[in-house]
């Protein structure tokens, strides 16, 4: 396991360059979902965002070392996808479960 | 960690970052929802497989980055079916095609 204290200079300048450039991504999307003129313009713009945020999660999990943010990573796109097809099964039909 | 493997992540993160910039900046300048869907679901994609692999470079062949491989795969099977269904979905709302495109006849 690779230890913090190991890590090369350029490495973690790089890390931490990445949470950067991620996270202004990530606020960048919300201009989408505010100003986005339809429904499904709002809809893709938050899944790029669960998308950006799982990278957030993973980049998380390099900078600190500790690998659990890999699988909270995993997680959040699983939860980002489900989510997806409820708010597309919803705008079709009006309801999910029936 | 030696100095390769830090070279090889530091690589894959900017590759990453170039993906979800493009990704990103293809969602806030295309004209239509068709477009925006066709840039974030391709190169946002890309651009969070490319960390995920980074992690398993990071974190070696197990544990950890045996979950960075899942992610991976994961990724690469649900981005193309909720795009897939969104525009699906924007079809039925009547969401029109910026331009002069136009779907093609329906046979069912």
């Amino acid at each position: 396991m690779a230890s913090e204290a190991a890590v090369p200079a350029f490495l973690d300048y790089a890390i931490h360059a990445s949470l950067v450039v991620a996270a202004l991504l990530t606020l960048a999307c919300s201009y989408r979902v505010i100003q986005g003129p339809t429904v499904p313009d709002r809809v893709v713009a938050l899944d790029t965002i669960g998308t950006n945020v799982v990278a957030i999660g993973v980049l998380f999990a390099l900078a600190t070392g500790r690998g659990l943010f890999v699988l909270i990573g995993l997680v959040l796109a699983i939860v980002g996808f489900v989510s997806t097809v409820t708010v597309a099964k919803y705008v079709i039909e009006g309801d999910i479960i029936q | 960690m030696n100095t390769l493997t830090a070279a090889v992540v530091t690589a894959l993160l900017v590759v990453g970052s170039v993906f979800l910039t493009i990704g990103t900046l293809g969602l806030l300048r295309l004209p239509d929802v068709y477009n925006r869907m066709h840039a974030t679901s391709k190169a946002t994609t890309l651009g969070a497989a490319s960390i995920f692999l980074a992690g398993f470079v990071y974190f070696g062949p197990s544990g950890e980055g045996l979950t960075s491989l899942v992610g991976i795969v994961f990724l690469f099977l649900t981005t193309p079916t909720g795009a897939h269904m969104i525009s699906r979905s924007a079809q039925k709302m009547g969401v029109e095609f910026f331009g002069n495109a136009d779907w093609p006849e329906d046979d069912d």
